[in-house]
């Protein structure tokens, strides 16, 4: 490896314009063309883009305070619940809150009109917003009750806070039973009628950095339209699982923490969405960076859909009920023809992230990249990689009992 | 059978128990999709019925001679392209290719002429970018 670039020699060149960026896509054809190392000599930074459900999204918001003052207990936004546990005016919505009167499953499949995903849109869209909250009244926050109307310029803060975005591979949903599913990856045909998948692919940011090489704590991203950071690895970041030779997970694995400003983000880039029988949730864009500071960096980002698979996943029994079939492998190039082949049978495909908006959202990165707008961040810390020894553990099935009278006995 | 179709009320007859006589009479299964009554007790319900021939047949008699109008439904799917994020989920469940999926670009394009108004689409879109929609007379 010949070529070496640091951080501050690739952010000199982006404040002089002349910093060679590449879109994830575009860079599989430079490599093509000029081969591994003379493409890592001359690009310097590979964008890439996500835009698709991710359920574990929220807005941390702190409203300002009523006249009188409320610690807010309870707090409702267009009627979707907010957490309101945490300081007086503070509260966080998440993207899978069901609205209070929402019907659910009671007529099943329920359709989940609105949620904390479109309340997060709305808020975003710059709309007028119902808030509520109650509370039970001290001596420092007498008011017991608030009924306004807000608008996202009106709150001090507003950022997102999203425990685990940009999941690296996801499972490829199928239905093994003998009727109609309704899921988070959206309904799944009977007997291996559809096969359903929410990745952007060779586009996606932790397949061009398979081991979290500069993708950390702290790496200034695009989210939601506006700019945001990586604070954390994500929950359920599982980076030990099998991986390809060219360092892909064959399984669901890395995943980040995002944060950033949602006054500067766009409703174009935060979209509520109805999941039948499932629930409200919200698509995210997504859009990281990664610089070429070396040859093996280059290679990472010049993976290609053939090259990644995901498993095949039985929604029926395997997923709700840990009863797994195993149905193998699908590469993500045939996810993205429209048909694979599972048990020997073909099957069309259901793609849920939008293709054509990760697309976009590689290409806006890149253009306030080459504008010098957008400089590149080295991570403060890494993320734990595929050599940590994470075990993913599940929830203990305890008697309570012993516990109970243990909190009692503290008061 | 089952067929979906269009009624239109009269104030007079709005009055009526005129499905839960269908319902006794006919024995038809009948499920409404839609129902408007303006303030002049004027107005429509589209409905789905259901049961066999003789019965259904019956059953539309039984409404026209209560004076009641009814017209098979025209609907149409229209597709709203500034909610749809081009996720594509709905292509795949389009029989007819009226939704599909240009897969180079992996861009959604609707053809409304090719569509049969199955409803396929309609549930699995997570945008609700897809409607159906009900061409009406106004209210007789
Ligand atoms: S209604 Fe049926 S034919 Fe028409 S677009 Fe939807 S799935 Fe296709
Ligand atoms: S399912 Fe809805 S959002 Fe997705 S491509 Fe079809 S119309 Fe657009």
């Amino acid at each position: 490896m010949t070529c070496k670039k640091t951080y501050e020699e690739i952010n000199e060149k982006i404040r002089r314009g002349e910093a060679v960026v590449v879109t994830a896509e575009e860079v599989i054809d430079v490599v093509a063309e000029k081969g591994y190392a003379k493409a890592a000599q001359e690009i310097d930074v590979v964008t890439t883009g996500t835009f698709g459900p991710m359920c574990s999204s929220g807005v941390f918001i702190n409203f300002g305070h009523s006249k009188p003052r409320i610690r807010m207990q309870k707090v409702w936004l267009n009627g979707v619940e907010a957490y309101g546990g945490i300081a007086a005016v503070d509260a966080y919505l998440g993207a899978t809150q069901v609205a209070d009167n929402d019907p659910e499953n009671k007529v099943y499949p329920g359709r989940f009109m609105y949620g904390g995903g479109h309340v997060i849109h709305d808020l975003v869209a710059g709309k007028e917003i119902r808030l509520e909250a109650i509370s039970y009244g001290t001596d420092c926050y007498p008011n017991k009750k608030v009924d306004t109307v807000i608008t996202l310029a009106d709150v001090n803060e507003a950022f997102m806070f999203n425990p685990r975005n940009a999941y690296q591979n996801y499972n490829c949903a199928v239905n093994l039973g003998d009727k109609n599913i309704y899921t988070y990856m959206g309904v799944l045909k009977p007997r291996l009628g559809n096969a359903a998948y929410s990745t952007a692919g060779q586009l996606s940011p932790l397949f061009n950095d398979p081991h979290y090489r500069t993708t950390g704590i702290g790496t200034r991203i695009f989210l939601g339209g506006g700019v945001g950071y990586v604070a954390w690895n994500g929950t359920q970041h599982h980076p030990n699982v099998p991986r390809g030779e060219n360092g892909v997970p064959m399984a669901t694995a890395g995943t980040l923490s995002l944060i950033g400003d949602l006054k500067q983000m766009d409703p174009h880039w935060l979209v509520g969405l109805s999941y039948l029988g499932y629930g409200p949730t919200l698509a995210v864009g997504v859009g990281i960076p990664i610089p070429i500071l070396d040859e093996e960096m280059l290679r990472y980002t010049a993976v290609k859909d053939e090259e990644i698979f995901c498993p095949v996943v039985d929604y029926h029994q395997g997923y709700p009920y840990g009863n797994h079939t195993d149905l193998g492998f699908v590469s993500f190039k045939d996810l993205k023809s429209g048909k694979v082949t599972i048990n020997g049978q073909e099957v069309v495909t259901t793609p849920q992230s939008s293709y054509p908006r990760a697309r976009q959202i590689a290409g806006i990165l890149k253009a306030w990249i080459q504008a010098g707008q957008f400089e590149l961040t080295q991570p403060v810390a890494a993320l734990p990689g595929a050599d940590s020894q994470i075990d993913f553990k599940s929830l203990p099935d305890r008697q309570p009992n012993g516990v109970l009278s243990m909190v009692r006995n503290r008061r | 059978m089952k067929n979906r179709v269009v009624l239109y009320f009269s104030a007079v007859q709005s009055e009526q128990p005129i499905i839960y006589q269908l319902i006794k009479n006919t024995d038809l299964i009948v499920n409404i999709l839609k129902a408007d009554i303006n303030p002049q007790k004027e107005g429509y319900l589209v409905v789905e019925l259901e049961g066999d021939k003789p019965h259904y047949e019956a059953g539309i008699k039984f409404l026209e001679n209560l004076g009641v109008i009814v017209e098979p439904l025209s609907q149409t799917v229209v597709w709203h392209d500034e909610l749809c994020i081009q996720c594509g989920a709905c292509a795949s469940f389009c029989p007819t290719q009226a939704l599909s999926i240009e897969r180079e670009s992996m861009i959604v394009s609707f053809d409304n002429s090719r569509c049969v108004v199955c409803g396929m689409c309609l549930e699995c879109c997570p945008t609700l970018a897809i409607k159906l929609h009900f061409e009406l007379k106004e209210a007789v």
